[in-house]
């Protein structure tokens, strides 16, 4: 058991996806504008990547290893994701439109989020079994969310401040990730 | 000849996919920790990304509009399972630096976008040289970051020492923080340089996220947008 939370609070805070393994900086970059949409696309991306985890933990060792075929691993892993994507969405129109309008516009963008590719990946690397990886997935997108929501914060802020014109855009967005990364870096006396 | 040339330059300097576009930044700030690792991961996605706009502009009458991305997809993923392999086997050095970022050069949403954006419209020659002049353009600036981070951070410059005997490199800089400082300066540079040059009119980036590189990669986009700007 305290090994499980131990591999959480890992995914989550000490290996933050996003500012210490660079997965999923796209959206972090591109969707962290209001705190709102960026907390609304963490939820879809802890869902997304929590389902893809378990099922291509299923895959790898249930159909990939016992047929040989584990370097087809990318390959199969991309198209479940993008075909479970797919499903999820219209799995959530029909059984919960709230939910769907709270989520929808958010799901197709996740298919090239790099993170969903890279926890499963990570996951056969590192050989977890089917309940470690499911928890990885959780970890690392809670971590995920957690950084896109204190960038949104931050950008909100920033808002009305007056940015010196180079730094204006992309740049002072990175420094800020550059300073939240240094932040981050704290947490790796946590475990 | 003149339209392939320009598509070439199109890559490297108007369009750069880096520092104009600002596109593809889970591997362009993961690798860069030195100057070859940013060679390799730049020369291996400029592989996969003249292959597959070849491919896809061959196919292009082929694919059903409905199923093109989960098309392109397979096209992509296959070509990054090729240089995977061909990495593992005949350069296991960089395949062992480069790590988990190769399989996830599917993910890169530069392919993908020129995929949709420009591929998919055109003759695979003018495809391929959009392939190469992005690919180009990309793996400069990766070697670009990967210099400034080597140097400032290991005091090297391609794994020869170059700084003066009393420097203490900056370990910060071959960090992950040190990446988001070099490529937010970088782009700081050019944004002042084009400030000088064209007024005050400021480089955009990717707007929204991968799915806005290739303009329409993903119909919900516009819906998007839309209920963004209603929450304004």
């Amino acid at each position: 058991m305290s090994e499980m939370v131990l591999l959480l609070v890992g995914a989550a805070l000490v290996n933050n996806v996003v500012l210490s393994q660079f997965y999923g900086l796209c959206p972090f970059l591109g969707v962290s504008k209001q705190v709102k949409t960026a907390a609304s696309m963490g939820v879809a991306v802890i869902f997304v990547i929590t389902i893809a985890s378990a099922v291509a933990s299923l895959i790898y060792d249930f159909v990939l290893t016992p047929l040989d075929l584990q370097f087809l691993q990318t390959i199969v892993f991309i198209l479940v994701i993008a075909g479970l994507v797919q499903f999820v969405e219209m799995f959530l129109k029909k059984s919960s439109p709230a939910l769907y309008q709270a989520l929808g516009v958010y799901l197709p963008l996740i298919t090239t989020n790099c993170a969903v590719l890279g926890v499963a990946l990570t996951n056969v690397q590192k050989e977890y079994d089917f309940v470690s990886s499911v928890v990885n997935g959780i970890g690392t997108s809670v971590g995920f969310t957690i950084a896109i929501v204190i960038m949104a914060g931050i950008r909100e802020r920033m808002e009305n401040n007056n940015i010196i014109g180079p730094l204006k855009g992309m740049p002072i967005v990175l420094f800020t990730a550059a300073l939240m990364a240094i932040a981050f870096n704290g947490f790796s006396g946590l475990i | 000849m003149n339209q392939y040339k320009e598509r070439i330059l199109n890559g490297i300097i108007k369009e750069n996919p880096t520092f104009i576009l600002v596109l593809g930044m889970c591997p362009t700030l993961a690798v860069t920790t030195s100057a070859i690792n940013g060679i390799g991961m730049g020369l291996s996605t400029m592989a996969v990304l003249i292959l597959s706009n070849m491919i896809i502009s061959f196919l292009r009458n082929v694919i059903p509009d409905q199923v093109r991305i989960p098309g392109y997809i397979v096209v992509i993923a296959s070509l990054v399972t090729v240089v995977e392999l061909v990495l593992k086997a005949y350069i296991p050095s960089l395949y062992s630096a480069l790590g988990l970022y190769i399989p996830l050069i599917v993910v890169n949403c530069i392919i993908l976008g020129r995929a949709e954006a420009y591929a998919s419209k055109s003759t695979p020659l003018l495809a391929a040289c959009d392939g190469l002049g992005m690919g180009l353009g990309f793996t400069i600036a990766l070697t670009l970051i990967g210099i400034f981070r080597e140097l400032i951070g290991a005091g090297k410059f391609f794994g020869m020492s170059v700084m003066p005997a009393g420097y203490q490199p900056v370990a910060i800089f071959v960090s992950a923080p040190g990446a988001f400082i070099v490529l937010g300066a970088l782009i700081a540079v050019l944004n002042g340089l084009h400030i000088q040059n064209n007024g005050n009119k400021k480089v955009e980036g990717c707007a929204g996220d991968c799915c806005s590189c290739g303009k329409a990669v993903c119909p919900d986009r516009k819906e998007e947008q839309k209920t963004e700007s209603q929450g304004v």
